[in-house]
């Protein structure tokens, strides 16, 4: 059952295409992991999904991604903030807010519109019970979030994220930043959340993918080469390049 | 080799000089303001209400309040503003930015006595407002103006991408993301340059000279008349020559604009280690 | 399968709210340039019809300003441009140099201990109100060379030692910056080929500087020809330059009271009325276009420089 489904999507900055001709279904409550060497668009596409792009001057998408049961062209709706909403992301860098870790939770909340401080704290509680770190951090929700750890900030960013309930979540290399200790716990978190969301990320280690399972997609030089399951793709690629690729051949 | 000698030689001697000058020039300037300053400094010179014209600061001091408060109300928001449409919103590709940015940057350049002819051509004779407060605030006004800008801008400059592209992400739209995450995050150097705009406020003279004039009473309204601490300080060493009211008005002058430079100082550091 | 379905990235942004914020944001910023527009057109169409209507080369060559004379006032500024010419030049000479060397030292040879008290004093220095740095002047240079020297004291070589102290904060620490962000790789270049280290830092590290050097000069020299309270308190305010060559190279002119055009300004604005006043803001509009030349010439001088500075 895909929860995303993108047709024929090209991405275009200024001049230069970054993308070309990309099909692909992200299934539902599942993960789906993008590798690839440095350059091949993997961030590029997942920023497409949540409409990132829009922030980069002379950035053109065409092509459709079509979101949820209701198959929404996330490109037709009018406002981005509904969209990003539905669809998170989480960073490369952990890049918690220069406030609480309280007002870093509710920050998307109060954004769109939820003012009752029990609710708040509910979500608090909820959101950082998700990622785990309830338990370390609950004596101190009023200090500041840039004291935390790397690893406990990358997942601060993770709470924020589906504090706000969203139905996918895009992750852009989330522990290139971290220690193999805080990696291998934030992927354990993320094998945990694939339970209740559709969790999309680009990863550059490839042992990473094979670990978190589900599905993975190759890319090169703007295409996808090979989209199959995480464990066939690694086991018994079809193309000569994927399989270059994770013999380490190159990239 | 010998010559290579000498050069080396040579060298050291220039930077010890430069250096040797410099400190030898502030601390004159400091030591000869403090020591004649203190023994002429009194509290009544200070503090009267009702010394007779020009043996009491403080109606200049009024002045220089009402003036430096008047002026941040101008000047801050639309510096602050500014500086956020420059640094968050335009496109560096845009012509009209590059005008509006090389604008500000020759402001900047201009000297405050262009500024008080204008504010004496503008407030003083076109507009009618003859010499007063109000002349003067709006000149000055426009004077620190670039100052605040610039440093607002470079303060959210130091705002990192990543906290935009964060609030971005959870669904925040650009004035919403300005409001929460970036002016909280700039607020340091946006202070530290207000600060110092106050500074420069307080040790302004030329431009306010032609603009709000000279006399010594405490002012009335924003129509009065009024001289600054530093312009009392100008026609108390120039027009009257008393060189011992001169060093009291002067070390309160340093005091002020001194204490606030190294607040700001301080402000700024502090930003730079957070 | 339908293909290309183009959508534009600019934001159909709903939210009035943010589109109201944008433009509010925008008029700010136009409104802040603007008075840059503002003050030239007032200076400029007050000052430029009474240059012309002294005649503009009778404005600008004239040695005599008697602006009250009843019967045939007499414009010429020449006087007060030298004025601030030669002092704007022998400040620059000497407050750049001094300010290089000391930037130098700061960058390259302060110990650790005393470079923060070091610059926050020099940063203090620049803090300075320039009627304390006038006052100064009267205090102690004035009193100095009147007794050392002929004359009353109050003459140009007070201007330019009064000057050449007001420039150093601006150009030490421009210079500073510019020193430091000149990539290390420079400096242990040089010393890898055998270079003592004042020769690394004199002959490459400093040169490599020469774009952010060059616009703290360019800002010194404006905040010079640009000074006005200092130098009135000490300048003397007579409007005269030297009569003949002979005169114009002995050391003499050091010693005479001089009037910049900045203190021309100040000093007559209060009281003068007429073509007399106008021809005030033609000193301004002279005074503006200084500046202007200045800013261009800081752009051609650094075209085919590289700006450390900038990049980083």
């Amino acid at each position: 059952m895909p929860n995303f489904t993108i047709k024929n999507a090209n991405l275009y900055y200024s001049d230069f295409q970054a993308l070309k001709d990309i099909n692909l279904n992200i299934n539902d409550k599942n993960i789906t992991t993008f590798i690839g060497p440095s350059g091949c668009g993997k961030s590029s596409f997942l920023r497409c999904l949540n409409r990132m792009n829009d922030l980069v001057d002379g950035a053109r998408v065409t092509g459709k991604f079509l979101l949820g049961n209701d198959e929404t062209d996330i490109y037709k709706i009018s406002d981005v903030s509904e969209l990003r909403k539905r669809v998170g992301m989480v960073f490369q860098k952990p890049n918690p807010f220069p406030m609480t870790i309280y007002d870093n939770i509710t920050y998307g909340a109060k954004m769109h519109g939820i003012k009752d401080k029990k609710k708040l704290d509910d979500i608090v509680e909820k959101s950082l019970r998700d990622v785990a770190i309830w338990e370390e951090v609950k004596d101190r929700l009023k200090k500041s979030a840039l004291g935390l750890s790397g690893g406990q900030q990358q997942r601060l960013c993770i709470a924020r994220t589906i504090a706000i309930e969203p139905e996918v979540l895009l992750m852009d290399e989330p522990t290139s930043a971290l220690d193999p200790i805080s990696t291998i716990k934030i992927e354990d978190l993320v094998g945990n959340l694939k339970k209740d969301y559709t969790i999309v990320m680009v990863t550059h280690n490839m042992q990473q993918a094979s670990r978190l399972g589900g599905h993975t997609a190759f890319f090169l030089n703007g295409e996808i080469i090979e989209y199959s399951k995480t464990s066939l793709l690694f086991s018994n690629p079809k193309e000569k390049q994927t399989e270059d690729y994770i013999t380490g051949r190159f990239g | 080799m010998n010559n290579r000698k000498l050069k080396n030689t040579l060298s050291y001697i220039k930077i010890y000089f430069g250096i040797g000058i410099s400190v030898t020039i502030l601390f004159s300037i400091l030591i000869l303001v403090l020591i004649n300053g203190i023994q002429n400094l009194s509290f009544e010179f200070v503090f009267s209400l009702d010394a007779p014209r020009g043996f009491s600061l403080m109606p200049m001091l009024a002045t220089t309040t009402v003036i430096v408060v008047l002026t941040l109300l101008i000047s801050v928001p639309l510096g602050i503003s500014s500086a956020i449409y420059l640094n968050e919103y335009a496109s560096s590709k845009s012509k009209l930015v590059k005008i509006v940015r090389s604008s500000i940057e020759t402001l900047s350049g201009i000297p405050s006595i262009i500024y008080g002819l204008f504010g004496f051509l503008f407030y003083v004779i076109v507009l009618g407002w003859s010499w007063s407060i109000r002349a003067g605030i709006f000149t000055v006004a426009i004077m620190i103006l670039p100052i605040i800008i610039r440093a607002t801008e470079e303060a959210l400059k130091a705002v990192p991408m990543s906290y935009r592209m964060g609030s971005y992400a959870l669904g925040a739209g650009k004035f919403y993301t300005i409001r929460k995450v970036v002016l909280p995050a700039a607020i340091n150097g946006i202070l530290a340059s207000i600060i110092l705009s106050i500074g420069r406020l307080i040790g302004e003279t030329a431009a306010l000279l032609l603009t709000a004039g000279t006399l010594l009473d405490m002012p009335v309204n924003l129509q009065s008349s009024a001289a600054t601490l530093s312009v009392f300080m100008y026609t108390i060493t120039i027009e009257q020559g008393d060189m011992n009211r001169a060093y009291a008005t002067a070390i309160v002058l340093m005091a002020l604009v001194l204490s606030l430079n190294l607040l700001a100082n301080f402000i700024a550091k502090r930003l730079k280690r957070d | 399968m339908t293909k290309g379905v183009s959508n534009t990235f600019k934001k159909r942004n709903v939210n009035l709210t943010e589109t109201i914020a944008k433009i509010f944001f925008l008029v700010c910023s136009l409104v802040s340039a603007l008075t840059l527009f503002i003050i030239i057109y007032f200076i400029f169409t007050n000052g430029v019809p009474a240059m012309f209507q002294v005649g503009f080369l009778d404005f600008i060559t004239g040695r005599t300003w008697a602006p009250e004379h009843n019967y045939a006032p007499q414009f010429g500024m020449l006087p007060m441009l030298y004025a601030s010419l030669i002092s704007t030049f022998f400040a620059f000479i000497i407050g750049s140099r001094i300010g290089k060397w000391c930037a130098i030292y700061l960058a390259f040879f302060c110990p650790k201990k005393i470079y923060k008290p070091l610059k926050t004093m020099i940063e203090l220095l620049g803090g300075i109100p320039s009627v304390i740095y006038g006052f100064f002047g009267v205090a102690v240079i004035v009193p100095f060379l009147r007794n050392n020297f002929p004359g009353f004291g109050n003459s140009l070589l007070a201007v330019i030692i009064i000057l050449s102290m007001m420039v150093l904060p601006t150009v030490i620490n421009l210079s500073e910056a510019a020193l430091r962000s000149v990539p290390k790789h420079f400096f242990e270049g040089a010393l890898a080929l055998g270079s003592t280290k004042t020769e690394a830092i004199f002959e490459i590290v400093t040169p490599a500087a020469r774009a952010g050097i060059n616009g703290a000069f360019v800002l010194g020299i404006g905040r010079a020809v640009g000074e006005t309270m200092a130098v009135i308190m000490v300048a003397g305010n007579v409007s005269q330059m030297p009569g003949s060559i002979s005169e114009f190279f002995s050391t003499s002119i050091f010693f005479a009271p001089v009037r910049t055009m900045t203190t021309g300004i100040a000093l007559e604005m209060s009281y003068a009325s007429g073509l007399h006043r106008d021809t005030l803001f033609g000193i301004g509009v002279i005074l503006f276009t200084i500046i202007i030349i200045l800013n261009i010439s800081l752009t051609i001088l650094n075209r085919n420089e590289t700006n450390y500075a900038k990049e980083s």
